[in-house]
């Protein structure tokens, strides 16, 4: 258990200590423990948690880290507290574990699920649970139906007990092992998680039913297909969610490819961007498609002849015309993708200005789409502070007085005061600018890929040890 | 694009014997009255909520409404509920499932947009075939006496809805409009079982034995769990379009820089996933294919001044892997698959060195590069590439490729 702190040493070995206890009545000669079932469950657990390690190595595992909940949540039905403990206990320790320190994690991995299980399957008990289920659970069939609409009871507040328990547990652990602040621990994952535990507990009531019925574990099993299928679909939907903003990333490193002085430029207005629609109380789909807008709105320089964009001095007219057809061909390339939708107006119409002397279109005051005029003052804004190799960048305060000089004219006023609101707030620090390039602006103090990465790596690593 | 002989015939067949199903049942159900309308009310509406989530399904989306498939099934393998057997026959499970695709039709044909009549009658003939394999046996007490009320009678389920998918397979392939041999057509259906049809015939099964447990209370406390199922694929398959639309931006932008001629990612990309069908890639290979001939002149972006026409196949050989590995290193980082970059990486290297994706993409882009060039077109671009499979071109590719231009010949490439 090398690197893992004392506080987190004693808590996992508290958890485990606990999920013991548990599990000790199940263990006492003449206690009647179900052995068939319960082994018949932790092979099915062991067998998940394995196709998790196999199926993809090095890729994304599925939901849950290969522990499949709707099985855990039927053991919990189907057995009573003492032995449901025992059931994800092999599968646990056998599973998969991408970071060391391997022995803690697996331990707690066991320790949590086991504790989580047994608190459901006590629950269960305590509202009259396994009656309601039906049948004898022999396999010999015969037995009383189930007592459907009253089994949902015991069946929904244990799949609740089962959550709520998870996630407090999961909380503690982030305290002590990844020293997360105990205000974020316990907020996140508690509430979002109890809509599909719900949905885990209805399957897991089924196939505690068909369990117990004539036809066998093997129909019962049949329920958990498709609830495997679906979570597998979710890790997968997952990966390619990841894939496509790598995507959109290469799609602005192409640019980078082409024109030199840009290099972060991109990331950094739409980070500017995203600043001005938290300002603007937008939210959700909005406010992430109007990042994409400040991302992607140099991505018409693709279609900008590299040796224009690279020359060294004052462009010629006919090269200006050239340079200024690039929200246009930016539209262009962006038209086939749907999600975009309102930044693609952005893309189109950031040069434009609010006196109507802009291109492409010479539009004027609200003619101008909303996006697009948050994207030109951020534009503005980086533009201005940011070092190029032919001259430094400005500093952020004189940058502001040049941009509330030219509201009203050139930008959107509000845009402007937006800017300025979410800069008082949030500053314009090192964390926020990413530089993709290893060649360093001189001209900004403290912004560095060092900062870049660890800002990034910790966010990525929050969800730590439960994982 | 024309159609051949056989496919203009199957559809129609398969059509007209759905209508004609679905009008004899519909005569038989009213003549002889509806047995357990509560039933037959419950899948009705399960059915006609499942067939309503088609809204917003992508086009070419697998199965667009697995729980209207699976409850369709469900109520086709039904033989008892509660414990209590149940007497709807063939006929009814017919007009419940056909009146069910009507009623979720209706929304669609208000906006204007009715659904795909290949695919309801194909549910209509697959869930026919499995109500008549399955009611005449338990009707007749066949089924339990050979196979009781336990775990044999849950395999026998299964078995049955796998030889369902099978047939579904086989109407689907003969529904295909695309000008293309039966034998691929069927592996292609076959092989698309995989994720959802097995969801769905799952499902299918479960809801047969919880309903035959349970009673009707086992129709909502499934529904929940196969709606989340059911959003979870909606989800991917979401994802993946905007993900393929992303990419396909990210080829256009060379084309846009006047790297390459206008639509030559797109046309590369078309071709290389038909020849690589008729070679027999599977599912996951194609996908790389199209990603890595979508995205294989990329690397041009890093050139200051664009090659005469894009064609790089003209280039000599050094510079045209120069050009492919500058191509990777951008590839690497879209985030795809790591095999995307490795086959455009490799695709000016000999074939011999190539993956077959590689092989696949070199001799398309030449093709399409040597059309452009001139005014001969496909016939002359297809003897340089003969000529050229000694080294460059792997001739069994080279055939395929002449297969495909053959089977697709009133439109020729070059123009399309």
């Amino acid at each position: 258990m090398r690197r893992t702190p004392g506080a987190a040493r004693a808590y996992i070995l508290c958890t485990a200590a606990g999920a013991g206890l548990l599990a000790l009545p199940a263990l006492v000669p003449g206690a009647g423990t179900p052995w068939n079932t319960v082994a018949l469950l932790a092979a099915l657990c062991l067998a998940s948690e394995l196709a998790a390690r196999w199926s993809r190595p090095g890729g994304a595992v599925a939901a849950g880290g290969g522990a499949f909940f709707p099985l855990l949540l039927a053991a919990a039905f189907l057995l009573p507290p003492a032995a449901a403990v025992l059931v994800p206990v092999p599968g646990a320790l056998a599973g998969v574990v991408d970071r060391p320190p391997v022995t803690a994690r697996r331990v707690w991995r066991a320790a949590h699920l086991a504790a989580a299980v047994g608190a459901a399957s006590w629950v269960h008990v305590a509202l009259g649970g396994p009656a309601a289920l039906g049948g004898t659970g022999d396999g010999a069939g015969g037995g009383p139906p189930p007592d459907l609409p009253y089994a949902l009871v015991p069946a929904g507040a244990a799949a609740l007990a089962f959550g709520l328990l998870l996630a407090a547990l999961d909380g503690g652990i982030l305290v002590t092992a990844e020293r997360v602040a105990a205000r974020h621990a316990w907020r996140g994952p508690a509430t979002r998680s109890m809509g599909p535990h719900v949905v885990h507990g209805c399957a897991a009531l089924m196939t505690a039913v068909l369990w117990r019925s004539s036809y066998g574990p093997l129909s019962a099993l049949v329920v958990l297909l498709p609830m495997y299928i679906s979570s597998w679909v979710f890790a997968q939907y997952h990966r390619q969610h990841a894939a496509h903003r790598a995507t959109i990333r290469a799609l602005v490193q192409a640019v980078d490819i082409k024109d030199g002085y840009t290099r972060g430029h991109s990331e950094r207005v739409g980070r500017a961007s995203e600043l001005i629609a938290g300002e603007l109380g937008m939210e959700g789909e909005r406010a992430e498609a109007l990042r994409f807008a400040g991302v992607l709105h140099d991505v018409g320089k693709l279609g900008v002849p590299t040796r224009i964009l690279r020359k060294e001095g004052p462009l010629t007219p006919q090269e200006r015309r050239a340079v200024e057809l690039h929200p246009e061909y930016g539209h262009e390339i962006v038209r086939g993708i749907g999600f975009l939708d309102e930044a693609r107006a952005a893309i189109l119409h950031h040069h434009e200005r609010l006196d109507g002397s802009g291109y492409p279109y010479g539009l004027a005051g609200d003619e101008i789409p909303e996006f697009a005029r948050v994207v030109a003052v951020a534009d503005a804004f980086d533009a201005m502070t940011s070092t190029r190799s032919y001259r430094r960048g400005r500093p952020v305060p004189a940058a502001v007085r040049e941009l509330e000089r030219c509201a009203g004219s050139q930008f959107d006023p509000r845009m402007v005061r937006a800017l300025v609101r979410a800069l008082d707030r949030h500053g314009w620090s090192a964390a926020t600018t990413t530089v993709t390039s290893d060649e360093q602006p001189a001209g900004l103090p403290g912004q560095g890929t060092a900062d870049d990465t660890t800002a990034t790596g910790a966010a990525a690593d929050r969800p730590g040890l439960t994982r | 694009m024309t159609r051949l002989g056989p496919p203009v015939a199957a559809p129609l067949a398969v059509r007209g014997a759905a209508l004609a199903l679905a009008v004899l049942a519909l005569a038989h159900t009213v003549w002889h009255g509806v047995r357990e309308p509560g039933h037959a009310l419950a899948f009705g509406a399960l059915i006609t909520v499942g067939e309503l989530a088609r809204w917003g399904s992508l086009p070419g989306e697998r199965e667009p409404a697995p729980l209207g498939a699976a409850g369709a099934l469900a109520y086709a393998l039904l033989g008892r509920s509660g414990g209590e057997a149940t007497t709807h026959g063939v006929p009814q499970v017919i007009t419940v499932v056909a009146a069910a695709q009507l009623l979720a039709a209706v929304p669609h044909l208000a906006r204007g947009s009715g659904p795909d009549p290949d695919l309801v009658a194909r549910r209509i003939l697959a869930v026919a075939f499995a109500a008549a394999c399955f009611q005449p046996l338990y009707a007749t007490g066949r089924s339990p006496r050979w196979f009781g009320e336990g775990p044999c009678f849950a395999l026998f389920l299964l078995v049955l809805l796998g030889l369902t998918a099978l047939c579904d397979a086989v109407l689907g392939a003969l529904t295909t409009p695309a000008p293309r041999p039966f034998g691929p057509l069927l592996r292609d259906e076959l092989r698309a079982l995989g994720g959802i049809g097995t969801a769905v015939c799952a499902t299918g099964a479960v809801v047969a034995l919880g309903v035959a447990v349970a009673g009707l209370w086992a129709l909502p406390v499934l529904c929940v769990p196969l709606l989340l199922t059911q959003v979870s694929f909606r989800r991917y398959a979401g994802v993946r379009a905007t993900y393929r639309q992303t990419i396909a931006s990210l080829a256009r932008s060379t084309e846009i820089a006047g790297y390459t001629p206008h639509g030559h990612a797109r046309r590369v990309a078309r071709l290389s996933t038909a020849v690589g069908r008729e070679l027999g890639l599977p599912g996951p290979e194609l996908t790389v294919l199209e990603y890595a001939a979508l995205m294989h002149d990329i690397g041009q972006l890093s050139l200051v001044d664009p090659v005469p026409c894009g064609a790089t196949a003209t280039l000599p050989a050094a510079e045209q892997r120069r050009i492919a590995l500058l191509g990777g290193a951008v590839v690497r980082r879209t985030g795809v698959d790591t095999a995307v970059a490795v086959v455009v990486e490799q695709q000016a290297d000999p074939y011999r060195e190539q993956p077959l994706a590689a092989r696949i993409i070199r001799v398309v882009n030449a093709y399409d590069d040597l059309c452009g060039e001139h005014a001969g077109g496909a016939l002359h671009a297809l003897e340089q590439l003969r000529l050229g499979t000694g080294r460059d071109y792997q001739p069994r590719v080279v055939e395929a490729l002449a297969g495909v231009l053959a089977r697709e010949a009133p439109s020729p490439l070059g123009t399309s």
